[in-house]
């Protein structure tokens, strides 16, 4: 029975991708949910784009928080960045409390309606679980694999490159794994402030008493989550076992 | 003695140093929804209060900027942050001209990146001096009371945000109640379900993973799609059982926005009660075991006491999270903070949003900080307890 689980995952994503491609092939399923003759399959644009859209924003904001989380966890375990340690430790518990439509209504009279306060909230909100496990992978490395590296003449520079960051791939695929779970879903929340997204559909459905559109909005959003989700986790186990450490 | 350089405070003197003089510190508005002009500190402050704000400024960036006994520091924050909130106060009633009820005066990007320079030193003292659990609560404590004083003063009335407040002060504590409700509601409700949930996923081997997986899946779910698919369920149950639209329920409202984050809640709380469960050692069960303790006296007396503080974690992630995700249940009609920020942003008045946001922002650090106090406390009487 090892199979059933990659089986079933199979089956979702061939109904989701035939979903977004067709969805009036599924137009039966979801008419007994709608009343008065409303649309059964969201009609003011295309499924298969606002996917692309969600998607696109959703990458964007993650390689961006990617990056700015794994650079500053780098520079505050560096002797030269030391002196930050304590505070960042505090700010990522900080930054945690902030709900994410807060953040998304607060940054548009920064930068206006659209797409641009989407990626703000989904970058600083990305940001916090990949910097949180960067740190902990960064921290937590074998004293004596640093040692040995030490010992064999390597620089600061070299040890980094070659010996740490490889160590911390897998604790860091981790938390970019919880970062574009959770990125997912709020990106739906980005359309209340007119971001392209699959919000668009639920709120539509919500707007228009239509229960189909909701429900397809959130089940895209759910199927990407979960696929995405197992791909990644996949993904750390392979990088744990070439790391010779142990997924956690 | 040698003066060296600090280098978070550089970065709080480069910030403040730009915010004071460069950035505007309060922005005039001719009614609520126009664009505003911002004023710098000279021009939105009377003159005395004006230089005044910049010398307590620039000293106490200086104090950041080099390495200075901790104390110094920390007066320095408290300090700034102090005259920020008062003078902010003065700037709102120095810029409201005469008897004009609708110009508005709101904190612009200086005020709030001199705040934001200023938390920065003030989080970093606060992190290095390690103070106690029950210190940091007094903390928290003293910086509400301060903030309910001044606002209680009325020195803040000429601002904003306090304008839209005072428009809709009955609404404002009505869904502040709701908020509250939902959150902590949804979250008694899950602790009642889930724990006992966790402990029988921890003794069915067979239940964990379907439990676990069934719950990770609903977390999965957008919060947004997860309010509209029950408004259907719930409506039906309320057209259909007797009794239930007595009770409140409806099929939009407040009972599908529970019914959400109770929902939301249950993971973590069961997988940290079976994780709390599955840390308890052996030896502890096995000395309970050799004691003839029944199963049930096990549970009460040994596994659970030991897997407390790893149950309250996961309280703590839900109540953060529950006070958050709140806010989009006023997209159906549930009521909470949410209602403000999206009448704020329908309207594009910002103010209106920042009446929703800051309050629940505010709920939620407060949240966090008690209970990570708590989760301290128990988890350090507890290893009194084992050491005595």
């Amino acid at each position: 029975m090892k199979w059933l689980p990659t089986l079933l995952r199979l089956v979702l994503l061939i109904v989701l991708v035939a979903f977004i491609v067709h969805p009036a092939w599924f137009e039966p399923l979801l008419k007994p949910l709608t009343e008065n003759n409303a649309p059964a399959i969201y009609n003011q644009g295309s499924l298969l784009s606002l996917t692309l859209l969600h998607l696109r924003t959703v990458l964007i904001a993650t390689v961006a928080a990617t990056i700015v989380a794994v650079g500053l966890a780098i520079l505050v375990t560096r002797p030269i960045g030391a002196e930050f340690l304590p505070l960042s430790r505090s700010l990522v518990n900080i930054g945690q409390t902030f709900p994410p439509v807060a953040v998304l209504a607060l940054a548009v009279p920064a930068v206006g309606f659209g797409e641009k306060p989407t990626l703000i909230a989904l970058f600083l909100y990305g940001l916090l679980p990949i910097f949180e496990n960067a740190l902990t992978g960064l921290t937590t490395l074998p004293g004596n694999v640093l040692e040995a590296a030490r010992g064999a003449g390597m620089t600061g520079w070299q040890r980094l490159i070659k010996v740490e960051l490889p160590l911390s791939v897998p604790v860091i695929l981790a938390g970019i794994r919880l970062s574009v779970v959770i990125s997912l879903a709020t990106a739906t929340i980005g359309s209340t402030v007119a971001a392209k997204t699959l919000g668009e559909v639920i709120i539509a459905g919500l707007l228009s008493n239509n229960l189909a559109f909701v429900l397809q909005g959130g089940l895209i959003v759910a199927a990407l989550a979960v696929l995405i989700y197992d791909a990644l986790s996949a993904l750390e186990r392979v990088a744990a076992r070439r790391m010779g450490r142990l997924a956690t | 003695m040698t003066l060296r350089f600090n280098k978070l405070g550089i970065v709080i003197a480069a910030i403040a140093t730009y915010a004071a003089f460069l950035a505007p510190f309060a922005t005039f508005r001719a009614n609520r929804i126009v664009p505003g002009e911002g004023r710098l500190i000279i021009a939105a402050l009377p003159p005395t209060a004006g230089y005044l704000l910049l010398a307590v400024v620039i000293i106490s960036a200086l104090v950041a900027l080099f390495r200075t006994p901790l104390m110094w520091r920390l007066v320095a924050s408290v300090t700034v942050l102090a005259a920020l909130a008062l003078l902010i106060g003065v700037a709102g009633s120095f810029l409201t001209p005469e008897g004009n009820t609708f110009a508005r005066i709101s904190p612009a990007s200086g005020f709030w990146l001199l705040l934001f320079a200023f938390l920065l030193l003030l989080s970093d003292v606060l992190a290095r001096l390690s103070l106690s659990p029950v210190a940091r609560v007094a903390v928290l404590l003293a910086a509400a009371v301060t903030i309910g004083l001044i606002l209680v003063s009325g020195s803040w009335n000429s601002l904003s945000i306090l304008k839209e407040y005072a428009n809709r002060a009955d609404s404002f504590w009505a869904e502040g109640y709701k908020h509250v409700v939902l959150a902590l509601g949804s979250l008694v409700a899950a602790v009642v379900v889930g724990v006992p949930l966790g402990i029988l996923c921890h003794r069915v081997d067979r239940l964990r993973a379907g439990v676990l997986n069934t719950l990770n899946i609903i977390q999965t779910i957008p919060s947004i799609a997860l309010f509209g698919i029950l408004i259907a369920p719930l409506g039906w149950v309320a057209a259909n059982v007797p009794g239930a639209a007595a009770l409140g329920i409806r099929g939009i409202g407040t009972a599908p926005a529970f019914i959400a984050l109770f929902l939301y809640s249950l993971l973590p709380v069961v997988a940290n009660t079976v994780v709390g469960l599955a840390g308890v050692p052996r030896a502890a069960n096995d000395a309970a075991r050799g004691m003839g303790m029944t199963d049930r006296q096990r549970l009460f007396g040994v596994e659970f006491p030991l897997a407390f503080p790893v149950i309250l974690t996961g309280i703590r992630i839900v109540l953060v999270q529950n006070i958050g995700l709140a806010t989009i249940a006023a997209l159906i009609g549930g009521g909470g903070f949410g209602v403000f920020v999206f009448q704020g942003v329908g309207q594009t008045a910002m103010d209106l949003v920042l009446l929703g946001a800051v309050p629940t922002v505010a709920l939620a650090f407060a949240a966090a900080i008690i209970l990570d106090a708590i989760i301290e406390l128990s988890s350090t009487v507890r290893r009194r307890e084992s050491a005595a």
